[in-house]
């Protein structure tokens, strides 16, 4: 926006355009969005960027160092693992691999969770208690344990973590939705869109939705910083993705072995983790605080 | 003449009685009964708590009347039959900041009661959202306007304008000039008086401000603790009241008026 306003007009942003205002007076949620969006940006054109196939070996170049080490190579950025693998190729996979599934996963535990949190907000009695303690029994154990329970029960396997976090992420969704819709029934407008003639989905879709979306996307991105955490954690306990498969927790485990020969093979994964966790922590924070703010004022 | 709306025996019971709910005293309006006119305006007035609001619920549908009719031009208004209710009989909300939608521009929110209710294309609606916005003094351009953007006085404008969009017959409006100033309220007055002298409505409107009511009103209806203590024209109510809450309102007014 320009400092000098040239027309006396009084700006009026909608809420979409004022909560992004807030957002952008912090400049470290800033920078977590950009680094959120370089991580978009890998899980959407990787296989476009990445130098070389994940998954294939070569065995003249075992861990060969990173291009910053006096006796790294050009060729292979960030060195390669044990079994001559390029670790920056490797990297951009693992970023599609855990942060593409982990977005999935929350995209399937949102859908669920406000269905299921809009039926039971709508409806009354016992029908509404039901519906919505329906999953309470889940958020009183740590999501791992459920993981591994599933694991244990169906076998290891991406997959199976899979349904085990998208189940264990669901019930938060569930309650935040069913309070929202609560709330929003009691309000004026929506009694003046009953009025209309609307129907209950339709006052949903129309009425509520439209003033829920912001909170579904600060939901949204804390649930993501627990998907991503529990996918690489199964990666790492051997219990989610499995061995050749590029996917961070699972380099994180493999690299174990020759941590003490070859750091960058462990610290490279490491840290991938850390900065994506980081930024969409800081994204989810700074929404919060932007929605706050633009509540008060 | 048929009346345009007839109340007859309505009545409202709250709640349902439970045993362990047995001692204490339930809300209980009416038997009420009314009519008005095509044309003819009918203010509610009474203390707060006197049901009031519950009347105008009532009739609009958004409660359901334990027992009694409402006739609309001699046809009885059923609870199925929402649309031929929300066509014709509309309401003005107490709170107009709370009955506009936050999260939606003002042209989605007029444009939400046509959708439903006609048969018109997205060209035509677009037609009749302007057209209704300058009716009721707005512009063209607070289409794209949120709520927060506007001032009370264009709220409670736009909250009109939501009521007379499906052309309707009655309008029913809870309080609609508590929340403002004096002259935005003189504003809003005359243009009520306005549409309804071009477009023939009935016009029900509850309030606590007895000059306004002795201003536009035809009839009032006078209510206390549920029951209608007092019906009658205007003039007859304000210069030989019978009841005796009715008479301590009409002093007091006077007391006001006079000094």
């Amino acid at each position: 926006m320009s400092r000098f306003n040239l027309y006396q007009e009084e700006f009026h942003p909608s809420p979409l355009q004022h909560t992004w205002l807030e957002f952008k007076q912090s400049h470290i949620a800033l920078m977590g969005l950009w680094c959120l969006g370089m991580f978009v940006f890998l899980m959407i054109f990787g296989p476009l960027i990445a130098p070389f196939d994940p998954l294939e070996q070569n065995l003249n170049i075992l861990l060969a160092p990173p291009a910053w080490s006096s006796t790294g190579t050009i060729e292979h950025v960030f060195g390669t693992d044990s079994l001559g693998r390029d670790i920056l190729s490797r990297l951009i996979h693992g970023c599609q691999i855990t942060f593409g599934i982990s977005l999935l996963l929350v995209l399937v535990a949102m859908l669920l969770g406000v269905a299921i949190g809009t039926a039971a907000g709508m409806s009354y009695g016992i029908r509404s208690s039901v519906l919505n303690h329906l999953m309470d029994s889940l958020m009183a154990i740590p999501t791992l344990l459920i993981a591994i329970i599933i694991v244990a029960i169906l076998g290891t396997g991406l997959v199976n973590s899979m349904w085990a976090i998208s189940l264990a992420l669901t019930p938060i969704f569930i309650h935040n939705t069913r309070d929202f819709v609560r709330k929003e029934l009691q309000k004026d407008y929506v009694i003046a869109a009953q009025l209309d003639g609307a129907s209950k989905i339709q006052i949903f879709f129309h009425s509520i939705l439209p003033n829920m979306v912001e909170l579904l996307v600060m939901r949204g991105t804390l649930a993501l910083s627990t998907a991503v955490l529990d996918i690489t954690a199964l990666g790492f306990l051997n219990l989610g993705a499995q061995a050749p498969s590029p996917e961070l927790g699972t380099m994180l485990s493999e690299s174990i072995e020759v941590a003490y020969m070859a750091p960058w093979t462990m610290a490279l994964p490491g840290g991938t983790i850390f900065l994506m966790i980081m930024s969409i922590n800081l994204v989810g924070d700074g929404l919060r605080s932007a929605l706050r703010n633009r509540l008060i004022r | 003449m048929i009346p345009l709306l007839a109340v007859e025996d309505l009545s409202y019971q709250q709640g349902r009685s439970r045993r362990w709910m047995r001692g204490r005293s339930q809300f209980h309006l009416g038997p009420i009964n009314f009519e008005l006119r095509a044309g003819e305006t009918l203010a509610i007035v009474g203390e707060n708590g006197s049901g009031k609001s519950l009347l105008a619920k009532l009739l609009v549908g958004v409660e359901t009347p334990s027992s009694g009719d409402i006739y609309l031009n001699g046809q009885r208004l059923t609870m199925h039959n929402i649309k031929q209710r929300c066509l014709n009989i509309r309401m003005i909300f107490q709170q107009s900041n709370e009955s506009l939608n936050p999260g939606i521009t003002i042209g989605s929110i007029l444009d939400e009661p046509l959708r439903l209710n006609t048969q018109m294309n997205a060209y035509e609606r677009n037609e009749k959202i302007v057209e209704t916005l300058k009716q009721v003094g707005l512009l063209p351009d607070h289409r794209y306007f949120y709520r927060h953007m506007l001032s009370d006085g264009q709220r409670q404008r736009v909250a009109l304008a939501r009521a007379l969009i499906l052309n309707p017959q009655v309008i029913v409006a809870d309080e609609p000039f508590a929340a403002l100033d004096p002259s935005v309220r003189s504003q809003i007055v005359n243009l009520l008086m306005k549409l309804q002298r071009e477009l023939g409505l009935g016009f029900i409107f509850i309030s606590h401000n007895l000059g306004i009511v002795r201003h536009i009103s035809d009839k009032i209806l006078i209510m206390q603790r549920g029951m209608a203590v007092e019906a009658g024209k205007t003039d007859t109510i304000f210069n030989w009241p019978k009841n005796e809450y009715t008479q301590k309102l009409v002093n007091s007014h006077q007391a006001l008026v006079g000094r």
